[in-house]
């Protein structure tokens, strides 16, 4: 196909910003309400937790670190004796329905196996043991949610067709209450049959039903999710079920299902801005050989709505530091926008996982007669700031340590952790989307005080 | 392994970090994985820092785990010396370098063949130490390492300075209140006459380190950073250092009182002239802070006999239990601290003025402790407001851990003569206002919240109130009557008594009178 197209990524030094992936605990244990994370590492994971997460951190959460001593590091401490006091009392405290275990650096360095040790506390304890690697060795913020979700795909239940055909008066009933009820369904009863479609990805319910409803609109009806919303009710996966991402870093949640559970994956753009959503539900549709209705009128309808952001950003520059993987879907639909994409950094780039996604870009470039961005995998921070120098945007999209300093030198920046836990998926939240982004610039025009440069470093540091 | 949700110490490197950044074009090299250079992002968002923190990381991958770093960290080394020439390169070892045991010396040595700025690794063990601790040796480690060289180089300047002069040792960047601390603290010996030679490593400089045994002594004004530069200076140089906080109105007068002590040793050789500084400390304490004549004033007697519990660091706790019992009135029933290699001084100085003392690292012990003895206000971390929330207790917070709103544009410090007064007008406003306390229970006040929420721990609450009796609480003044209410029960356990009636409720209160 037109996979040759695509633009191959720059590489650079990887030396750039970006949080610990074990800080995906914060949105999982919130969307997996009877779930406890246990981070098994040293204080510095903890730390990062406790400052990255700040107010959180009072509220009692379910999460908590197993921090290793030096015993446990010279190995003079039993990890499995250890581990499983600690879990005793975590089960005896909170008495969760499972408890994942993130792995951490410090027990990829010293090589604490905790794949083997959990199936033996699972046993012991009664109580099911997930294993994630999110360590800052191989991965980079978001992928932590990713390894989580790819270690618990092994324990979704098995779907098997003919037991399902003969319960099928059950998963009626599991659809209908999952989504508002509607005629198409009951009406086509050979629908029911081809609807094996099982969305990866943690987002808020409420997303979540929003995003079930936009392919209901197509008669094609979602039949679970990963995660669900508690661990005992993970979807059924099997030969026979699609599968479909609806975030750009769910690359390895992607290929499980598919090597382990011979699921067939849609390979889709992210549902991320009006463009996007409707690529995705093409996809889907396609997959399903459903023919869409309307999503055109619908995708013209939310960009009228959007008419007062879209007059804030059309023509402005916007530059990606790169840190969550979720840039290409963003620049794409900030292109499409109107904006002009100077650089996209991103900590990794599944090429395969992400082509279609790539292709809408490239199709969105060429549409909008816009040049094609710079995409620079593992970037240089420093690097990257003297070529902002240069380039000037309007908007710098960049992690916290780099926020205060570029707003300083007179660059608007926006916060890019906050796409991560703003609701920014499917058509009805492309308005949250842009309201981020232009937040910046709109508070540009108000400033009165008149002094652009606000900082005191000397000019040949950091330029 | 130990279970933990919270920590009120962070890990050595932070503080490693923390010195690093303070001083003027110094730069940190972390040897880290990718993402555990978070420090930058609490120095950009809570001290709302304007400028690129100088911290990079050296990042540890697959790579580096499988084959060592080899020549990665040297160009890391050399690249920072190439784009942004600091005076020195500080060499940071995380956790993650300490189990995989790499030689950073041997990468330092090799670096500093090509590099003209210095380099040095921080020596802190991560296993050992935390990061107060890392932070004063890291300070101590860079000054030692310049004023050694200097002397090697014979270029250092060992004269004391003519006027009397002192150092500054120990204010540093995600301290709590330490910039404005800072201001104060220069003030404090201006107005005495005293020049302040150097502050470190807040905005000091490395090339006029030199000039730091020129002062005529030192003044370490927190217990966690700075006692070992001074002690090093005091051996090496022979230079005194102050380490009393001048945080309250006896304690600053003490301060003073020890500068012009050290000062008219010098003072007396060399200008014949003798610095007495009763009568600054008087008008001082009397006109300028407000604190004194505030503890006198009727709002404070409202406070008499209330009661709190505080918890912080060794400096901030100490101090404000002293404030609160000496010059306030107000009872500490429990003072404690999270620095548990200093819980033998803190002892000493709290001796006395409590009933207990609690050091420990572990917020739910913090935690039940409050809830058991309901004090009134609490003084405490950010950990501490929010257990105070919980429980219904106002919190004034007067220690790091900290949080943003921490960091206050405003002028805020908590040493010297100002910073009495806003110690002062942080305490009166945690507790109720007195009259406002007092007319809501004339008037059977809005407080209709049971009081079972008002315990941390999970058991209790397996009491049978009789409707009569659950009213009666409701009579007693709101401050106490939380621990009416407990006393009823606790009463009530030990007699094996189910159901309260209003004749228990009474019995209970006989017995506690007694």
């Amino acid at each position: 196909m037109k996979t040759l197209e695509i633009p191959t990524p720059e590489c650079e030094t990887g030396n750039y910003h970006t949080f610990c992936p074990i800080s995906c605990v914060a949105w999982l244990y919130q969307k997996i309400e009877d779930s406890f994370f246990l981070v098994v590492g040293t204080k510095t994971r903890g730390y990062f937790l406790q400052s990255a997460l700040g107010v959180m951190i009072f509220a009692e959460p379910r999460y908590a670190m197993a921090e290793s001593e030096e015993g446990d590091i010279s190995a003079q401490l039993n990890d499995q004796e250890e581990l499983k006091r600690i879990c005793l009392r975590v089960k005896s405290d909170r008495n969760p329905s499972v408890i994942f275990w993130i792995g951490t650096c410090t027990t990829e360095i010293i090589k604490m196996d905790l794949e083997g040790i959990a199936p033996k506390l699972e046993k012991q304890l009664g109580i099911p043991i997930v294993v994630a690697r999110a360590n800052g060795l191989d991965h980079a913020f978001t992928q932590g949610e990713d390894t989580v979700l790819a270690a618990t795909t092994h324990r979704c239940p098995e779907y098997n067709r003919h037991t399902t055909d003969r319960r099928g008066g059950d998963m009626a009933k599991l659809v209908v209450a999952d989504v508002a009820p509607n005629k198409n369904f009951t009406d086509g009863r050979d629908k029911s049959n081809r609807c094996n479609l099982v969305l990866f990805g943690s987002l808020p319910s409420s997303v979540a039903s929003q995003l079930n409803l936009e392919s209901r609109r197509q008669s094609v009806s979602v039949s679970g999710w990963l995660p669900s919303q508690k661990y005992t009710e993970l979807p059924a996966l099997g030969e026979g079920v699609y599968v479909c991402g609806v975030n750009p870093f769910s690359s390895r949640t992607a290929t499980t299902p598919m090597r382990r559970k011979k699921c067939q994956l849609v390979g889709a753009p992210f549902p991320i801005g009006p463009d996007g959503t409707r690529a995705w539900i093409e996809k889907i549709c396609s997959a399903f050989d459903v023919k869409p209705e309307g999503l055109r009128e619908r995708e013209n309808q939310i960009w009228k709505n959007l008419g007062n952001y879209l007059e804030v950003v059309t023509g402005k520059s916007v530059f990606f530091m790169g840190d969550n993987l979720l840039e290409i879907s963003l620049a794409r639909f900030l292109i499409r926008c109107g904006m002009i994409v100077y650089e996209i950094g991103i900590p990794y780039m599944d090429r395969r996982y992400q082509a279609a996604e790539l292709l809408l870009l490239q199709h969105t470039c060429g549409r909008m007669k816009k040049p094609m961005p710079r995409i620079v995998e593992k970037p240089d921070n420093y690097s990257q700031v003297q070529r902002m120098h240069e380039l000037k945007p309007d908007l710098a999209i960049t992690g916290m340590a780099h926020a205060n300093p570029l707003e300083a030198r007179d660059i608007d920046t926006k916060w890019s952790v906050e796409f991560t836990f703003a609701q920014i998926h499917g058509s009805a939240n492309a308005g949250d989307a842009l309201e981020l982004v232009t937040r910046p610039l709109r508070r540009r025009g108000d400033s009165t005080l008149g002094c652009r440069s606000l900082s005191r470093q000397a000019v040949d540091v950091y330029n | 392994m130990k279970l933990a949700y919270w920590m009120y110490a962070g890990p050595a490197h932070i503080g490693t970090l923390r010195v690093a950044s303070s001083f003027r074009n110094v730069h940190a090299i972390m040897h880290a994985p990718l993402g555990d250079d978070y420090f930058n992002v609490m120095r950009s968002t809570s001290e709302r820092e304007r400028d690129f923190t100088p911290v990079t990381a050296s990042v540890v991958d697959r790579h580096v785990l499988a084959r060592g770093s080899q020549e990665k960290v040297i160009n890391n080394i050399s690249r920072k010396d190439e784009e942004q020439h600091p005076d020195l390169i500080v060499l940071t070892p995380t956790c993650t370098s300490s189990i995989l045991q790499e030689d950073l010396q041997n990468f330092v040595d090799r670096a500093s063949l090509s590099s003209k700025s210095d380099v040095i690794p921080a020596d802190v063990n991560y296993h050992r130490v935390n990061e107060l601790q890392a932070a004063d040796r890291t300070l101590e480690q860079i000054t030692r390492f310049h004023l050694d060289r200097a002397r090697r180089r014979s270029t250092s300047d060992r004269s004391v300075t003519n006027g009397p002069s002192a150092n500054i040792i120990g204010v540093f960047t995600l301290g709590f209140h330490n910039q404005h601390d800072c201001r104060e603290l220069k003030r404090l010996p201006g107005e005495s006459g005293i020049a302040v030679n150097q502050v470190i490593p807040e905005g000091g400089s490395l090339k006029y380190l030199n000039d730091l045994p020129r002062a005529w002594f030192n003044i370490v004004p927190y217990r966690e950073v700075g006692l070992m530069t001074a002690t090093f200076s005091e051996k090496e140089y022979g230079m005194p250092h102050i380490s009393i906080t001048p945080m309250g109105i006896s304690n600053t007068a003490d301060f003073v009182a020890q500068i012009g002590k050290l000062v008219n040793v010098w003072a007396s050789t060399l200008s014949e002239k003798i610095f007495n500084y009763e009568l600054y400390v008087d008008s001082q304490t009397k006109f300028v802070s407000q604190a004194a004549w505030f503890s006198k004033s009727i709002d404070c007697q409202n406070l008499a006999g209330k009661e709190a519990a505080i918890f912080g660091d060794a400096t901030h706790a100490a101090s404000i239990t002293k404030i609160l019992v000496k010059e306030m009135g107000i009872r500490v029933s429990c003072p404690g601290t999270y620095r548990k290699h200093d819980a033998e001084r803190f002892n000493e100085q709290v001796q006395g003025l409590c009933d207990e003392v609690i050091v420990t690292e572990d917020h739910t012990e913090v935690g039940d402790t409050i809830a058991r003895i309901e004090p009134s206000a609490i003084f405490g971390t950010q950990m501490e407001r929010h257990i105070g929330k919980r429980i219904d207790i106002p919190c004034g917070v007067i220690s790091s851990p900290v949080h943003i709103q921490n960091f206050p544009l405003g002028y805020r410090p908590f040493l010297g003569y100002e910073g009495s007064n806003q110690i002062a007008d942080l305490i009166y406003n945690s507790f109720n206002l007195g009259m406002e306390d007092h007319l809501l229970d004339v008037f059977g006040g809005h407080d209709t919240k049971g009081v079972s929420t008002k315990s941390l721990s999970t058991d209790g609450g397996d009491f049978n109130w009789t409707p009569e009796a659950e009213s009666e609480p409701n009579k007693i003044p709101g401050f106490v009557r939380g621990r009416a209410r407990k006393n009823t029960e606790v009463f009530a356990k030990r007699s094996n008594i189910r159901e309260i009636t209003i004749d228990v409720t009474y019995a209970a209160k006989e017995k506690s009178s007694l």
